[in-house]
């Protein structure tokens, strides 16, 4: 159970404000998940042939130079990395896949949170506020982002059960409600190649999508099976390098807002969180309607 | 010479037989009270580790054993405090009469402990005679109104009961009668289906704005317990932790109920001594022993029971089936100007016996308990029935010291899970206590 | 209606300032000790439960959007949200009046069982679930499993409705201008008689709304879900 936030800024200048604007959104949501929090936010896309990777150590610290040093050693490609404490970006030009794997075997204490040409992902325990005070939230800048706190229902509290869940490049999800049949789903998807990292309700459903994206849907299409195949209370809130798009179940028990003026357009569970937005008592506020998806692209 | 050998089978015996040739019948469920029937490990496989060579017993009578317990210290500026950790589990006026709702309050009144309204709201007769009482918030929110709010010591907040976990509360059309159908805003004589959610909040987050907002309506003065069925205990309780709950209330799979389908009451929720252990780990894991308090429920009987639920880490227990049963549910007579006369031939005529009745959903108690007729309510005299749920609690109670002062505590409270062993391999490891006379937990590795 | 300029609350909450606690403290127990019964609150930014547990004829104007439970359990106050509501507004209310200028969030006016919810907006799903005798009236749409399990009361609807109105409906009735998209188990369509029309009348201008009664339909149970009843073929 959970809190949700969504911010996609539509003027350009606004773009360095991001981090600014969204750390009150997500605090606001404390109440709602104090266990952990997650961000996914989407940056300025690095140059062609190359891919970022967000990674994270958890609890115990890593030497991030020592470990680049070994990823130079390893690759021909060039790479380079941006630290903050426990998470880093990691920039390849090799093929993120391959340094993927590698990373899996020569540093297994480090968990890769995504892959993309312009998503961030931020994920710890702990609340909200302090992790957006470790992690400089207010600092960032971007297009947009999809944020979490978390109350743990039925997987542990680790920062990988954390959301956002991430997959493929620059896709990822969150998601407040809980899902009836991810065991279902996950034995469904194993067999055919999809691997899962937690026994989380989240990834069942982000792996889904993923599987539908492999298979040549788009999001909306994805969405639109997921409906029939994916069984619970959701409100499902999921970003790509190009789009912010939010849906909810035929119950609708789970709440969302969304607050849309010119320059931006803000989603969270209660309207609490939006309050403070720049102009929000000019801006159009509704609730999505149950099964219709409402996307907004950069 | 060879006579007829009858040979049962066991997956088609008597009773699955009769079951299906009900089916056939009726095309309907079955319904019935009172809870799980089917043998499930409970507390009688656990025993205690009394005074020995290293532990030293107390004098029964002479040197004291404290029974007081203090309920809802989390938030609430005046917690319940009771003189012992007994208390009376929610029940309907619906499921049971008026004069049944007012014996309970008065026998709780008498030896210092609280009683609890079911889904048929709060009763004058209850309020006035119940000097604490739990004012259940159920998903129908049957006659469920501020001012009660406001007249009661404590809300219990119910997302489940053991019985039924997921399922709403349930009485039929005879049982429906005026008042009730009043107090339910319900048309008479209607089978009436309560939600199995509630109207206004689903899940653990929307939890925390509910208990608030109950919170403001009673200026933070009353504890807020939430009460579940027993499913996924261990993350129940810690989402009811983290949503801001003052007490937890824990409901097993032998808990009653006045009317529910069969099916549901023998296969939905888990044993009342697995559900505990896990409670109490959930409030060990999250630091809580102590600042959340935990009462167990679901087939609570006796002194022993007590003693071992506390033991297990429990602050208190709540009785329904057994509160009941002391007021002479199944038992062959009632009582009538202080003389028992036979009620055989009334269970007879629901086509059951004494002993074996679970009957409540009819109306047609023969006790006059689990009934709204006007004719049977009169066999449960307030008066004789307070008298007997008193000594009933009060015996409970000296059970339970008894066994504290064996085992060399001062108060009850001090029982810890190592004063107990099991039976079975089974309720060793539902309990987390090891095998009698072993050091093994299953599951678990060697205890030290 | 006549255009009042606006009297000066009494006594004004400022929400970014004054806590909840505060508010809701005043409005329980000093509002009417001070004679107070006209009290503004500015600034709610979404907070939830503001003047829940009202027992009192107070006239509290909140300017701005709530959260969840405005007016929760109200008993005889009248209170009015210029702007939007979030889940459950004037849940459980017992008596008196609550206006949502904006839009509500689902469960509106949830297992009410007197008193006039007034929302000029839209409501969400389950708009009067469970609802017990109040009265609510809607100028906008409402969402799915409006009137869920309404066991008395009105419901009236100046806009749509969509999936399964009224399922499980007992004795509340339904009344709705524009289209259901579905109705629910045992709901079903009946004729508009004089009192229904003169009930819509009288709502609709409680409500300060001047639809013709006339354009509007009913909704009530058929009660075939009363009783169990082996040959019915009920779904269950």
């Amino acid at each position: 159970m959970c809190g949700i936030v969504g911010l996609l800024v539509k003027t350009p200048s606004l773009r360095h404000q991001l981090g600014a604007l969204m750390v009150p959104m997500l605090t606001g949501m404390t109440e709602r998940g104090p266990d952990s929090a997650g961000l996914a936010v989407y940056t300025a896309p690095v140059s062609e042939g190359r891919h970022k990777l967000s990674l994270y150590s958890g609890e115990h610290a890593v030497d991030w130079s020592e470990l680049l040093g070994r990823v130079r050693r390893a690759f021909a490609e060039a790479h380079e990395i941006a630290p903050h404490g426990n998470q880093a970006v990691l920039t390849t030009a090799a093929d993120p896949d391959h340094v993927v794997s590698w990373l899996k075997r020569n540093a297994p204490g480090v968990a890769v949170l995504s892959v993309g040409h312009s998503i961030d992902l931020y994920k710890d325990v702990g609340a909200p506020a302090d992790i957006a005070r470790r992690y400089q939230f207010s600092e960032l800048s971007g297009t947009h982002l999809v944020g979490h706190t978390r109350m743990a229902t039925e997987s542990a509290v680790t920062p990988a059960h954390a959301h956002p869940f991430t997959a493929g490049r620059d896709f990822c999800l969150v998601h407040n409600g809980s899902l009836s049949n991810p065991h279902l789903v996950r034995k469904h998807l194993e067999p055919l190649g999809i691997e899962f990292e937690t026994d989380n309700d989240t990834e069942a459903a982000c792996r889904f999508f993923e599987w539908r994206l492999r298979e040549g849907d788009d999001l909306e299409q994805a969405v639109e099976r997921g409906f029939s195949q994916l069984d619970g209370f959701f409100t499902f809130l999921m970003g790509t390098d190009q789009e912010l798009l939010i849906v909810r179940d035929a119950f609708a028990c789970k709440p969302a807002v969304v607050a849309e003026t010119d320059d931006y357009v803000a989603i969270a569970s209660e309207f609490r969180s939006l309050a403070h937005l720049p102009d929000i008592g000019q801006a159009s506020l509704f609730e999505p309607k149950p099964e219709e998806i409402y996307s907004w692209r950069i | 010479m060879s006579g007829v050998k009858l040979e049962e089978s066991a997956g088609f015996d008597r009773h699955t037989i009769d079951y299906i040739q009900r089916a056939a019948a009726t095309g309907l469920y079955e319904i019935r009270g009172l809870g799980a029937k089917r043998r499930v490990p409970n507390f009688d496989d656990l025993l205690f580790l009394a005074a020995s060579l290293s532990r030293y017993p107390l004098e029964g009578y002479r040197e004291r054993c404290a029974t007081k317990t203090v309920l809802g210290t989390r938030f609430a500026s005046k917690p319940i405090e009771l003189a012992i950790p007994i208390t009376v589990a929610g029940m309907s006026f619906g499921a049971l009469s008026a004069r049944v709702k007012d014996a309970l309050g008065r026998a709780a009144t008498e030896v210092g402990t609280s009683t609890t309204t079911g889904d048929g709201g709060m009763t004058a007769e209850e309020r006035a005679s119940s000097k604490t009482l739990v004012y259940q918030c159920l998903p129908s929110r049957y006659g469920f109104n501020p001012d009660d709010v406001r007249r009661a010591d404590a809300i219990e907040i119910v997302i489940g009961q053991g019985a039924k976990p997921g399922g709403g509360g349930m009485l039929l059309g005879q049982k429906v009668n005026p008042r009730v159908a009043r107090m339910r805003t319900l048309p008479e004589g209607v089978d009436q289906r309560s939600a199995s959610r509630h109207p206004d909040w689903t899940g653990p987050d929307d939890l925390v704005i509910k208990i608030k907002e109950l919170r403001e309506i009673t200026d933070w003065e009353k504890p807020i317990y939430v009460k579940v069925g027993a499913t996924r205990v261990f993350n129940d309780v810690k989402l009811a932790v983290h949503a801001g709950a003052d007490v937890v209330v824990v409901d097993g799979m032998q808990g009653g109920t006045a009317a529910t389908q069969t099916v549901f009451i023998e296969n939905v929720g888990i044993p009342t001594l697995a559900a505990l252990r896990q409670a109490v780990d959930a409030l060990d894991d999250l630091n809580m022993r102590g600042t959340v308090q935990l009462v167990i429920s679901g087939g609570i009987r006796s002194g022993a029971d007590v003693a071992k639920a506390l033991a297990m880490g429990a602050d208190a227990v709540a009785i329904g089936q057994g509160v009941l049963v002391a007021l002479g549910c199944n038992s062959d007579t009632y009582i009538t100007d202080g003389n028992h006369v036979s009620a055989r031939d009334d269970y007879a005529a629901l086509g059951t016996a004494p002993g074996f009745c679970h009957h409540c959903h009819t109306g047609r108690c023969p006790v006059g308990v689990t009934t709204q007729d006007p004719q049977l309510e009169l066999r449960l005299d307030p008066g004789v029935g307070a008298k007997r749920l008193r000594n009933y609690l009060k015996t409970l109670n000296m059970e339970l010291t008894t066994i504290a002062r064996a085992c060399g505590k001062q108060d009850v409270h001090h029982l810890e899970k190592e004063d107990l062993v099991a039976l079975t391999v089974e309720s060793a490891a539902m309990a987390g206590v090891p095998l009698a006379g072993t050091s093994w937990i299953p599951g678990q590795g060697t205890a030290p | 209606m006549a255009n009042l300029k606006p009297v000066p609350s009494a006594r004004e909450f400022d929400l970014s300032r004054d806590s909840l606690r505060q508010l809701n403290l005043y409005l329980h127990k000093h509002a009417v000790e001070e004679g107070i019964s006209r009290i503004g609150v500015r600034n709610p930014d979404g907070a939830h439960s503001i003047a829940c547990g009202l027992d009192a004829e107070l006239d509290v104007q909140i300017h701005g959007h709530v959260g969840y439970y405005v007016a929760g359990m109200n008993q005889h106050a009248s209170v009015t949200i210029h702007g939007n509501a979030g889940p459950g507004a004037a849940e459980n209310m017992m008596s008196g009046r609550v206006h949502v200028k904006g839009f509500a969030s689902t469960s509106a006016g949830a297992s009410a069982h007197g008193g006039l919810l007034v929302i000029d907006g839209d409501s969400s799903l389950r708009c009067g679930i469970s609802l017990k005798g109040a009265d609510i009236v809607v100028g906008g749409s409402v969402g799915s499993f409006s009137a869920f399990m309404a066991q008395a009361g009105r419901l009236v609807i100046c806009g749509d409705a969509e999936d399964a109105l009224g399922d499980s409906l007992y004795e509340a009735v339904i009344y709705v201008r524009g289209q259901v998209r579905s109705l629910g188990a045992d709901a079903r369509f009946e004729p508009m008689t004089d009192t229904d029309r003169a009930a819509v009348k009288g709502l609709l201008s409680l409500a300060g709304r001047s639809e013709d009664p006339g354009t509007f339909k009913r909704v009530a149970s058929a009660k075939s879900l009363y009783h169990w009843h082996a040959d019915a073929n009920q779904e269950y």
